[in-house]
Parts: C-alpha cells; structure tokens; sequence
C-alpha cells in the first residue's frame, strides 16, 4: 500500500501510474500526483509530524516519495519571522515572513529539488536537469553531486554572475543559452523530450517537483500553532509556488490538522515581466509575454505554465496582484533588510514592495494575520545590488579620523 | 520542406517523432492541415478545441512560440522547422 496512487490530469481527470511524465495523452494537460486520501488520514498526525526531521522530510506522509531513502540537503523547516517592524512601518498588525533564503542553496528551490531527485532516483533516471533562472540551477546542481547524479542545466545566458558561480561550483554540465528563460525552457523540453531516461525537475517530473512548495504552507501552519493565515503573498514566475502553497493549506484543513478556513490568496511580479499580474488586474486571460525587462532575473518567465491556474486561485480567493517596478524592488530590498534583518534578492524585494502596494491600495486589511514569502537570498544578486549601495570611504586607523566620520554619520541620520 | 517534430505525449497518434510536409511556403495552419490529413482526427483532437490551439499545447516555428508571431497565420517558408511542445516551465 501505497500514499500515491499515480499521476492525474489537472484537464480531462485521465489517470496514470507514477513515472516520468508531466503530460496527458489525452489532452496535453498538465499532470498532478493524485493521492490515496483515505491512507493518508490514517497515517498523519500533528504529533507525528513534530517528531519528524527538521527539514520538508517531516511532512513526507504529503508528498510523493516512496520509502525514507531521501536526497537531502537539509532543505526546509525555516524560520517564521513575526515581523513587527516591517509591520509597524507598513500598517499591518501581525506579519510574518517565511524566510527561504537559508536554505542549503540559499533559495525555496531546495524544496521542489529534494523531492524531486528523489523521486528521479526512485525511478532509477540516469541525469537530472531543468531548466532556470539561477536558484534553481544551483538547488539542481547541489542536490545532483548528492545523490551522485550528473545534472544538465540550461540557463538563459544572461542572469546574474553570482548565481553562475555558484551553481558551477557543484560542477554541473551548464548549457547557457542565448536568449531569454522561455528560449533555455523549450530547448531543454525538447532535450527531455528525447531522454526518456533522464529526469528534468521542472519538465518531465514537474507533478512532483511542484509538491516540494507545499511544505512552505505545512511549515508555516505549524509554526502558527497549526493555523493557517488571513491572508498570504508570494512572487509569481510561473504560477507553481503560489498554487501550490495555496493547495498545501488546503490539504492540512482536508485532513483536519488545521481549521478550514477562507484564505486571501495575493501575488507580485516585477512591472517588466508581469503576464499572470496583469491578468488578475485586467481580468483577463494571461498573454504570454516576449520580452522580459526587469532585474528580478529569476521572476522573469515570460509564458507562465501555470499562469492560468494562478490567476484563478488569486482571484477565486479574493485576493489581488501587484507589479511593482525595479526601483520599488530595490527600495523593498533595502527596506526589508534594514526593518528585519533580512537580506533578499530582487524577486524576495518584488514580493514586499508588492506586499507594501497592495496595503496601499487597501488590498491588504491592516488586521488581516498576512503571510510573506521570501524565497532567495541578496548574496546572490550582488552584482545588481551594488550599484544601489554607497561604498564606503576607507579612513585613516586614527580616532580623529573616526570622530569626524562619526560626525558625518550622525548628520546623515 | 517543412520540417515538423512532435512531442513524445503525441507518440500513439503520430507513431514518429518528426515527419516532412511538403507544401512549398504556407502558414501554420496549413501544415496542421496536412498533418490532420496524415494522423487524423485523433491528432486534431489533441492539438485544438474550437478550432485554436489548445492553452497546453505550444507550437513553434524556429524556436519562437507562434502566439508571438502570427499565430496559425504565421508564414512558414521551406527549410523551417516546427516544433509541439506540451506548455511547462518555471518554478
């Protein structure tokens, strides 16, 4: 027996046994794993879970792996920040931020990762691969020399040097395209297409790798005292994270670990690259969009997979979506850091100077418990965020030279 | 010579992943045309619904998604190379 029954269409309800494959025969629809409820609700319990690794791991009776034999990093089980300074400057009365930029690879993408080449091992693939923005690259490549498999990472070839080298440190095979994320995307489909063999996270064992973001919810409502928020807000890129942290919060009211309740479902996406914005805003259909102009490299996903399905849970949920510009996003940046300690890249800065709109515009009540998803670190975007900081002058080692620095300091401030 | 491959989720209507449509410069729906000839309705079943291109399905001539070009107007001159693809990306 078994907590996963196969794989099913999100389209036309075909069913399928679990293996490598994210589309429907049928209809071309994209797959979803469709689970054994009734074995899952006589295996789970909070008790359970809270003597579980501190990691996704604990949450595994939710998701789609067989046995304990997990590629792991460590990824998971953050810090819920109660953020009451960046709540006091911006009007809200209890905010939190989930910080994902602790993770083993400094991004969520350790989540959807683990679980993934975990499942691509079980299934005795010979390579992984994706294809990304950077984060992802990286997650792939780090959990690859883990689990001793050689991974295939296609990148547009102009993201941010930082995220190269870091990914290239794992020693992955990087394949950096010209063009922009939908070019590096449909060469690597087409590369995975004609692989049967090999496992590419976002691709081919796409219904597994999205449960991976469900735990941001599972954590989350836990570290609530096993509630689930008002309200919450994540970026958008594809679409992926926000239903599937939507569909986790949902999961746990199924199965009553927490109360069902109505939650607020809100989006952000920088104003350069924002077709799933702009459809919740226009209420209209998401057209994909060619040219991507903004600094929140791994936002910038012009033809969204999961567009159509985000756009709808935002707006069945009553809630909205921001498209802040890249000057709101640094400022976000910086504001996030100096108010809590937290250092993000530009797709965390897009999610709260999205965050800061949508109070602004009322979106967002005051009173509502708001939950922020913060998913990437700033140390990987330093070559965008440098040209925004003041480089301090050196001094000479003497304390005069200090006290007059000093003087100039307290009159900045 | 337009040259088209298709995705492996294609694989029990087509029987091939790529195949040649020999019609001189056309456009797009032309060659699905053609194609619909060659597999059947089966293969227009899962490529259209109401006669658009289903929001799964990406088609591309050259590398570029044709809902940035013309769409099924979109011209194709010999020697191109079409590609369907099912529509995933992103995290």
């Amino acid at each position: 027996m078994s907590h996963v029954i196969g794989l099913k269409c999100r389209e036309c309800g075909a069913e399928y046994p679990a293996n490598i494959q994210n589309t429907c025969y049928e209809c071309f629809g994209p797959l979803e794993v469709n689970y054994d409820w009734e074995y899952i609700r006589e295996h789970i319990s909070k008790e359970k879970i809270e003597k579980g690794p501190n990691s996704i791991w604990r949450y595994a009776d939710l998701l789609p792996v067989e046995g304990t034999d997990y590629v792991d990093l460590g990824a998971g089980f953050n810090k819920l920040h109660h953020a009451k300074n960046l709540g006091k400057v911006l009007g809200l009365k209890e905010l939190y931020i989930l910080d994902e930029s602790v993770n083993p690879t400094n991004s969520f993408k350790d989540r959807v990762t683990s679980v993934a080449v975990t499942k691509a091992r079980e299934f005795g693939a010979t390579a992984i691969g994706c294809a990304s923005t950077g984060n992802l690259a990286s997650a792939v490549a780090a959990h690859g020399a883990k689990a001793g498999l050689p991974a295939y990472i296609f990148i547009p070839s102009s993201i941010e040097l930082g995220k190269i080298t870091q990914m290239s440190a794992y020693d992955p095979n990087i394949i950096a395209v010209e063009g922009t994320y939908d070019d590096a995307n449909r060469l690597a489909s087409e590369v995975a297409d004609m692989h049967p063999d090999w496992a590419f996270v976002n691709i081919t064992v796409r219904p597994y790798y999205t449960e991976g973001s469900k735990t941001l919810a599972f954590e989350t409502a836990e570290q609530l005292g096993w509630e689930a928020p008002d309200h919450f807000v994540a970026p958008l890129a594809s679409g992926a994270l926000l239903c599937s942290i939507k569909r986790g919060y949902d999961e746990l009211a199924k199965l009553g670990l927490i109360e069902s309740k109505d939650i607020k479902v809100s989006g952000s996406q920088p104003l350069g690259c924002s077709p799933i914005s702009c459809a919740v805003r226009e209420d209209k259909e998401v057209i994909p969009i060619r040219e991507l102009n903004t600094i929140a490299h791994s936002l910038a996903i012009g033809n969204p997979a999961d567009g159509y399905y985000a756009k709808n849970v935002i707006l069945d949920s009553g809630g909205y979506a921001a498209s802040p510009t890249d000057e709101e996003i640094i400022d976000a940046i910086f504001l996030l850091a100096r108010t809590e300690g937290i250092f993000t890249e530009p797709a965390g800065g897009t999610t709260v100077a999205g965050l800061k709109k949508l109070v602004e515009e009322g979106r967002i009540d005051p009173d509502e418990r708001t939950v922020v998803y913060v998913t990437g670190n700033g140390l990987k975007a330093q070559d965008t965020l440098i040209k925004h900081i003041k480089i301090p002058q050196a001094i000479k080692p003497t304390f005069g030279e200090f006290e007059k620095q000093y003087e100039q300091l307290v009159v900045a401030q | 010579m337009v040259k088209v491959r298709f995705s492996s989720a294609l694989n029990s209507v087509t029987g091939t992943r790529e195949t040649i449509v020999e019609l001189g410069d056309t456009t797009v729906k032309s060659v699905f045309g053609e194609l619909v000839n060659k597999f059947g309705a089966e293969f227009e079943k899962r490529i259209f619904e109401n006669g658009e291109v289903r929001r799964f399905v990406n088609v591309y001539v050259n590398g570029d998604d044709i809902r940035h070009l013309d769409g099924l107007d979109t011209p194709v001159t010999d020697s191109d190379e079409i590609s369907i693809l099912p529509a995933v990306s992103g995290g």
